[in-house]
C-alpha cells in the first residue's frame, strides 16, 4: 500500500518536471514547479527526513515559487520570445541528459551494502550537546562551520541582489507591489501574521528536540513579513537603514563571536563548553532566525526600486 | 533495516536521478533564462533526492536516517535558494537594460553592432 503511494508520488514528480520542460508559457511551468516543490516535501517525509521536508516545502516550493512568479510577471511585457534551439541540439541534449540520469541511477542501484553511515557517531555525541534532534545537532554542533558559512552565503547573495539596483536608487526601498491589494488579501495580511509568528517561535524552540529549526522558522517569519508588505499594510524598509543592516548581520556575527569564544572557554573554534551547549545553541538559533527571516524576505523583495527619501 | 524501507530509498533515489536528467535538459534546451533557472532548481532537487536516498539507507543507532546528509541537504536547499534569488535579480536587470530575457545574439537588425 505504501509502495503504491510512493510510486504515485514519484510518477507525479516526474510528470511535473516533464511539464516544466514542455510547457509553452513560463507561468504554467512555474506553477507546476511550485506543485513539484510541495510534492517533493511529501517525498522527503517518505524518506523519514522531516526536517528536510519542511525546508523543501517552505523554501523549495513556497519562497522560490513566489520569487519566480514575481519575476515572470515583470518579464511578461517582453517583446520577443527567445528563439528555440534547433531540433538536433535538443536531441543531442536529450541523449546527454539521459546518459547523466542513467549514470546517477546506476550509482543509486550500486550503493554499497551495508550503507556507510555517520548516524552512530552523531548519536554518540548527541548526549554532550543536550539536544534531542540529531539534525539540529549536526547543523549547529558537529558541522556548525557549514551552517556558519551558509549564513555568509545568504548575506553575500543579498549584497549581490542589492548591488544590481541603479546607482541613484542605492539605499532606497524595494517595491513589492505597484497596484492596490484586493480586500480579501489585506484581510489575510491582518489575520495570518500573529499565527505565523507563533508557529515560527514554536518551530525555532522545538527544533532542538524535534523536527523544526532556524531555517523553517525563519522562512515562516519571512512569509508573514512578505504577506504584510504585499498587502501594503507596511512598506518595504529602506535598505540603507542601520537597524535593518544590524539585524541582518546580527545572527552570523553572534555565531562568529561564539565560535571565537570557543578558543577561550573550550577546545577551539566553534566548540561549546561542556554542559552549556544547549542554551548557547538555542540562543544562536534565535538570533539566526531573525537574520534568516529578514534575508529571505529581502532576497524575494529584490533590489531597491525607489530612490531613498532625502 | 526492512526490505520495504530499502525499496523506498532506492525508488526515490532513482526518481532523483531522473529529475536531475530532466533538470539538466531544461537548462540546456531552453533559451529563456527564467525557465533555465527553474530547470536548475529541478536539477538540484534531483541531486538532493539521491543524497536523501543515501541518508535513508544509512539508518542506524535508532535514527530513521543518517542525520549528516540530511543536515547537508538543508544547507544545500538554502544555498540553492540564495543562488536562485541572485540569478533572478540578474535576469531582471538584464531585462530592464536590454529588453531581452535570453542570452541569444541580438536580433538581425542590430547584428552589425555586436562584437565580432
Amino acid at each position: 500500500m505504501t509502495m503504491l503511494l510512493d510510486l504515485a508520488l514519484v510518477a507525479w514528480l516526474l510528470a511535473l518536471a516533464i511539464h516544466v520542460a514542455r510547457a509553452r508559457d513560463d507561468q504554467g511551468a512555474i506553477i507546476a514547479f511550485i506543485a513539484f516543490g510541495l510534492l517533493l516535501g511529501l517525498g522527503w517525509t517518505r524518506l523519514s527526513a522531516i526536517d528536510v521536508a519542511m525546508t523543501e516545502a517552505a523554501i523549495g516550493g513556497g519562497v522560490t515559487g513566489m520569487l519566480l512568479l514575481r519575476a515572470e510577471a515583470r518579464l511578461r511585457q517582453r517583446s520577443s520570445q527567445p528563439q528555440t534551439p534547433k531540433r538536433t541540439t535538443k536531441a543531442a541534449a536529450a541523449i546527454a541528459c539521459t546518459v547523466v540520469a542513467a549514470g546517477l541511477a546506476l550509482a543509486v542501484l550500486s550503493f554499497p551494502s551495508p550503507a556507510p553511515t555517520l548516524a552512530p557517531a552523531a548519536a554518540a555525541a548527541l548526549d554532550s550537546t543536550g539536544l534531542g534532534n540529531p539534525v539540529t545537532a549536526v547543523l549547529l554542533a558537529y558541522r556548525a562551520l557549514d551552517t556558519l558559512l551558509e549564513k555568509v552565503v545568504l548575506l553575500l547573495a543579498l549584497l549581490g541582489v542589492w548591488s544590481l539596483a541603479p546607482d541613484q536608487l542605492w539605499g532606497g526601498a524595494p517595491e513589492l507591489r505597484q497596484t492596490v491589494a484586493p480586500p480579501p488579501f489585506v484581510y489575510l495580511g491582518r489575520i495570518l501574521p500573529p499565527f505565523g509568528v507563533l508557529i515560527a517561535v514554536y518551530m525555532c524552540w522545538v527544533g532542538a528536540d524535534a523536527p523544526g529549526g532556524t531555517f523553517q522558522a525563519g522562512t515562516v517569519l519571512a512569509a508573514m513579513w512578505l504577506l504584510i508588505m504585499l498587502a501594503s499594510l507596511r512598506p518595504a524598509p529602506e535598505t540603507r537603514r542601520t537597524t535593518l543592516r544590524l539585524l541582518l548581520v546580527g545572527g552570523p556575527v553572534l555565531f562568529f563571536a561564539v565560535g571565537f569564544l570557543g578558543f577561550a572557554v573550550a577546545d577551539g573554534f566553534l566548540s561549546y563548553p561542556e554542559g552549556a551547549a544547549k542554551p548557547i545553541i538555542v540562543g544562536i538559533e534565535a538570533a539566526l532566525t531573525v537574520s534568516i527571516a529578514l534575508t529571505l524576505g529581502l532576497l524575494v523583495a529584490g533590489p531597491s526600486s525607489r530612490a531613498p527619501a532625502p | 533495516m526492512s526490505l520495504a524501507s530499502l525499496g523506498t530509498a532506492t525508488l526515490f533515489g532513482l526518481c532523483g536521478a531522473a529529475l536531475a536528467g530532466i533538470g539538466l535538459f531544461i537548462v540546456i534546451a531552453h533559451a529563456g533564462l527564467l525557465r533555465r533557472i527553474v530547470g536548475f532548481n529541478i536539477l538540484g532537487a534531483g541531486i538532493f533526492l539521491v543524497f536523501g536516498a543515501a541518508a535513508r539507507r544509512g539508518a542506524a543507532a535508532g535514527f530513521s536516517g543518517d542525520p549528516v546528509p540530511q543536515a547537508m541537504v538543508i544547507t544545500g536547499i538554502v544555498v540553492a535558494f540564495s543562488a536562485t534569488a541572485l540569478a533572478v535579480a540578474l535576469l531582471q536587470r538584464l531585462f530592464d537594460l536590454t529588453g531581452r530575457e535570453s542570452l541569444d545574439a541580438p536580433a538581425a537588425s542590430d547584428k552589425q553592432q555586436a562584437e565580432p
